[in-house]
């Protein structure tokens, strides 16, 4: 296969037209051109130790402030999961464990495990590492879920008067997380899979 | 140069000639924006389905309409969403009393403290970022439906777009709505209001114009109206 950067030319990432490998801009859609995006490790890095460290407060303090006839009752994130189950919602229990805990958990994994096995010559399927890719780059907006549950309880509530459901820290945190691991998959230069590939399988 | 029966014989292979590329009309040399694999890509190519025969990203959808398409229900959508803002969205009755809330006002409730972020969040993800891909859709592809030249900033407009797509989660609001109509049952009778299932229909178009949105001709069909 021949490649753009082998042709000694540059590919636009946004709209694939391809440029002379000097040329700074996209002349059809104006995006910044650069045939390796040389800082896309450390980026992808930086953004997944933010993550991380949004994530830890966000399974520590509550999600979810729920009070009832002058109790209040903190929730996180994993005891949400928990109050659900015994409340029979085995359904909604799992989306919402997959959403806040098995996806973030995941994604943290494999990003990892992605950034490492790129950093250096590999000889794995590039199209099992493609494919992890893709997949991490899908998922990560769906952990919003309790996020947008947490807000819609706690507006919700706030009309009716037996009830008042507030947002935790863990809220805040865990929807900061969720972005940040966003951006740390969107860093990604997906063409590096293939530069990165020693002369092992044809594809 | 290299004539023009060589030009289909290679365009599905790898590029061959790489001597005038881009320049012309009939075919244009694009790279795989995954693996920056070389093609040569013309009116015929473009008018089926075809996949990057490295990595398998899809270049071309083979839709001719594609555009009427997008911007189509690009306004269907934003119409739609901007409807579901101001009608009912969710029914809470707790003992006779029945309040009826929209996403307005679901949105607006985030005023103090931590909701503060959170209200901006939801509000982003849930309505302006949706909303403003929509307009951009509109504005730089709408001109191009209708066979007039492209709007001064369409490129940058159409650009922005694209980037913008996994950071409108209308569809995860969705989700969230469910699970918390749920959560609330035994607190409270709740059913959904016409505002949901506006939304919802909003949602299922969006999803629907993904499947039209082949960036290819999205940008073939720009860069014509520019010209
Ligand atoms: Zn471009
Ligand atoms: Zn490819």
């Amino acid at each position: 296969m021949i490649t753009a950067r082998s042709a000694g030319l540059v590919g636009c990432r946004s709209c694939g037209l391809v440029a002379p490998a000097d040329q700074l801009t996209c002349a059809r859609c104006g995006a910044p051109l650069q045939s390796r995006d040389d800082t896309s490790l450390q980026r992808v890095w930086a953004w997944w130790t933010v993550g991380l460290l949004a994530y830890i407060p966000a399974n520590i303090y509550p999600m979810l402030l729920t009070t009832q006839v002058f109790r209040t009752k903190e929730s996180t994130i994993l005891e949400g999961v928990l109050d659900l189950m015994q409340h029979g919602d085995h359904l909604v229990a799992i989306i919402i464990f997959l959403a806040s805990v098995f996806i973030p958990v995941a994604k943290f994994v494999t990003i990892a495990f992605l950034a490492a096995t790129l950093a250096r010559p590999h000889k794995r399927e590039t199209h099992q590492l493609l494919r992890l890719y893709d997949i991490v780059e899908f998922i990560g907006r769906w952990s919003m879920i309790d996020v947008f549950v947490v807000a819609i309880l706690s507006t919700l509530v706030q009309f009716g008067s037996l009830a008042s459901i507030n947002p935790g820290f863990a809220a805040v945190s865990f929807a900061l997380s969720v972005i940040f691991t966003m951006l740390a998959a969107q860093s990604f230069d997906s063409r590096m899979i293939w530069d990165q590939l020693q002369d092992g399988p044809a594809r | 140069m290299v004539n023009t029966d060589n030009i289909r014989h290679t365009a599905w292979n790898e590029c061959a000639d790489l001597g005038d590329f881009g320049m012309s009309e009939a075919k244009q040399i694009i790279a795989c924006p995954v693996c920056d694999t070389l093609y040569a890509i013309d009116d015929e190519i473009a008018a089926v389905p075809t996949n990057c025969r490295r990595c398998g990203h899809r270049l071309t959808y083979g839709e001719r309409a594609a555009i009427a398409g997008v911007v189509g229900m690009a306004f269907a959508s934003a119409t739609l969403m901007l409807v579901a803002l101001f009608v009912p969205f969710l029914e809470l009755s707790n003992g006779g009393r029945t309040i009826s809330t929209s996403l307005v006002h679901v949105v607006a409730g985030f005023s103090r403290g931590i909701m503060v972020p959170l209200g901006f969040a939801v509000l982003g993800f849930i309505i302006l970022l949706p909303l403003l891909r929509f307009l951009l859709l509109i504005f730089s592809l709408g001109p191009v439906a209708f066979h007039k030249s492209a709007l001064p900033g369409a490129a940058i407009a159409l650009r922005i777009a694209i980037a913008l797509k996994p950071w409108a989660m209308a569809e995860v609001f969705m989700v969230g709505v469910a699970v918390a109509l749920v959560k609330l049952s035994d607190l409270a009778f709740t059913d959904v209001g016409v505002g949901f299932w506006i939304l919802a229909v909003a949602v299922l178009i969006t999803a629907y114009q993904e499947t039209f949105m082949c960036r290819h001709t999205l940008w073939t069909e720009l860069n014509r109206a520019q010209q």
